[in-house]
């Protein structure tokens, strides 16, 4: 450690990420600050709403107890549309009333959860300064020495700086460590919470009270583009929102109001909303590029966590979950580094070798390639919704018609829209991109 | 439900300076009306962007800071910082 510098560690963003790397440096007694461009902790962050409870617990231990969650997710919706009718799959489970275990998945929003959250990394002893953007890393010798900020006299030196500034940082490239993303390799999200009564939302959901749904929304409501749909309980208002790919938004100049607009008026969807009140329309960035366009997660006296690392797990809508066990290995790393008095990559390399062997990396390493077949085949996501609920009407409309020539006339049907070899090609791939 | 009432339920802390800046009118006038339509009068999700038959007018006081169009600019002709700290947008719920 430099002498004279006044704290071990700064993180850039009171997100989830830099959060978990703060609280976990701050317990082990690491003097760490905070600098966060919202007035208040929470107030620039939006996520579509659920958030995990075992990362949560790993990092915050027993106070997970506390933090403001809506409802806990037991019912699991995905829904594949056309502009009229949907095959429909889910999971439904009681949950576990063990009070020492944290619910699996649950809705949150994330204004006042950060601010929750920031406050537990408060209390463990980081110091949180709000209203501050950092502008840029100070470089010397091709290290990370610190940051520069928008207050006056705002340069601050520290031995680690933690970027955790959310999708699109700007700072990981000031540091070298990325190139600037392309199109493809963000998506777009728009989404409104509308207000319902709890009843409203327990009847229309079929819920018992504190208790959650959610439905991911695929195929029509896209309309071409990759990207889907989602509805998600909070207590007393609905979180819901449709995204896709920029690189596609910029091709079909559909306008995210006018694509969050067919998505509510789907007829599948508008029921779900009826006589809801919207009380904000909220947009963000979310990384799509996977493993293939992360940013180099470390170097000498920096580590980066969370969105601004691209770690978002797209198919299975975790990130939140990613950025909290990244953060809290950041600061294990840091723990390290304080004991070992060096700040170099060598000692920092530790946090890509403990995210490599937690299922961060290993599950984006799996779905490495998703990404690049939304961006060039995002008429799969439409085509295929349609023939599989084409093919259960037509099964279940009793017309007279024998079973048998109904499965010909599906199969007819079928190959007139996608020739055999299509059909096995998109298997191929599918499965290639999944397994 | 319109783009203006959806805007109407935000609430900011506006600075008097902008944090946007288009970096050469010629490239919006010249260039990006061909082949890309200018794409930032659609893709923006606060309608920031407009054209006004000559040049881009930004409204940067609506910006809700999602950073799409460092991306979405086939030109990357749009110069967007993050608002000075404190100042931008305050999400109520997020």
């Amino acid at each position: 450690m430099a002498s004279g510098d006044e704290f071990d560690a700064i993180v850039v963003g009171a997100g989830p990420g830099g959060i978990a790397a703060a609280l976990t440096m701050a317990r082990a007694g690491l003097s760490v600050v905070i600098f966060e461009r919202a007035e208040r902790p929470g107030q620039k962050n939006v996520m579509g709403g659920v958030m995990y409870g075992r990362m949560l617990a790993d990092v915050a231990s027993e106070t997970w107890r506390d933090a403001p969650i809506e409802r806990v997710v037991v019912d699991e919706r995905v829904w594949l549309t056309t502009p009229d009718a949907a095959v429909t799959l889910g999971h439904k489970h009681v949950p576990h009333e063990d009070p020492s275990e944290p619910p699996n998945a649950f809705t949150v929003l994330r204004v006042p959860f950060d601010a929750w959250f920031a406050s537990q990394a408060e209390a463990a002893g980081a110091l949180i300064v709000p209203g501050t953007l950092v502008e840029d890393v100070i470089m010397e010798q091709g290290r990370v020495a610190g940051v520069r900020t928008g207050r006056a006299d705002g340069d601050l030196r520290a031995p680690l700086v933690v970027i955790a500034d959310g999708a699109n940082s700007f700072l990981v490239q000031r540091a070298g460590l990325s190139r600037p993303l392309e199109p493809q390799e963000m998506a777009l999200v728009v989404k409104e919470i509308i207000a319902l009564s709890p009843e409203a939302i327990e009847d229309r959901f079929n819920l018992e009270p504190g208790r959650g749904a959610t439905i991911e929304v695929y195929g029509a409501v896209t309309r071409g583009m990759a990207g889907y749909g989602f509805v998600y309980t909070n207590t007393a208002s609905l979180s819901v929102g449709i995204g896709a790919l920029i690189s596609h938004l910029m091709r079909t100049r559909i306008t995210p109001w006018d694509l969050l607009e067919g998505f509510k008026t789907h007829p599948l969807i508008a029921p779900l909303l009826r006589g809801g009140e919207v009380r904000e329309y909220l947009a963000h960035a979310i990384p799509e590029g996977g493993i293939r366009a992360m940013p180099r997660l470390y170097g000498d006296g920096v580590l980066v966590v969370g969105d601004a690392a691209m770690m978002v797990n797209n198919l299975h809508r975790e990130g939140s979950n990613l950025a909290m066990a990244a953060g809290r290995m950041a600061g294990e790393t840091a723990i390290l580094a304080k004991r070992a008095g060096d700040w170099s990559a060598r000692t920092l390399s530790t946090y890509r070798d403990l995210l490599e062997a937690s299922f961060v990396l290993q599950d984006l390493r799996k779905y490495e390639r998703l990404p690049e077949i939304a961006e060039r085949r995002p008429e799969l996501l439409s085509v295929y919704p349609a023939i599989l609920s084409e093919a259960v009407h037509e099964m279940l409309r009793v017309d007279g018609v024998s079973k048998r020539e109904k499965q010909r006339k599906i199969l007819r049907r079928v190959l007139a829209q996608r020739p055999w070899w299509q059909l096995v090609k998109d298997a191929i791939e599918g499965w290639r991109a999944m397994r | 439900m319109r783009i203006e009432d959806k805007l109407y339920t935000l609430r900011w802390k506006h600075d008097k300076q902008t944090h946007i800046k288009i970096v050469r009118g010629d490239v919006c006038f010249e260039r990006c009306g061909g082949e890309w339509q200018r794409p930032c009068t659609t893709f923006c999700p606060a309608n920031v962007y407009q054209w006004d038959g000559e040049k881009i007018a930004v409204s940067y006081e609506n910006c809700v800071e999602c950073t799409s169009c460092l991306l979405g600019c086939p030109y990357r002709n749009i110069d967007w910082k993050p608002p000075r700290g404190g100042f931008g947008i305050e999400w109520q719920n997020g």
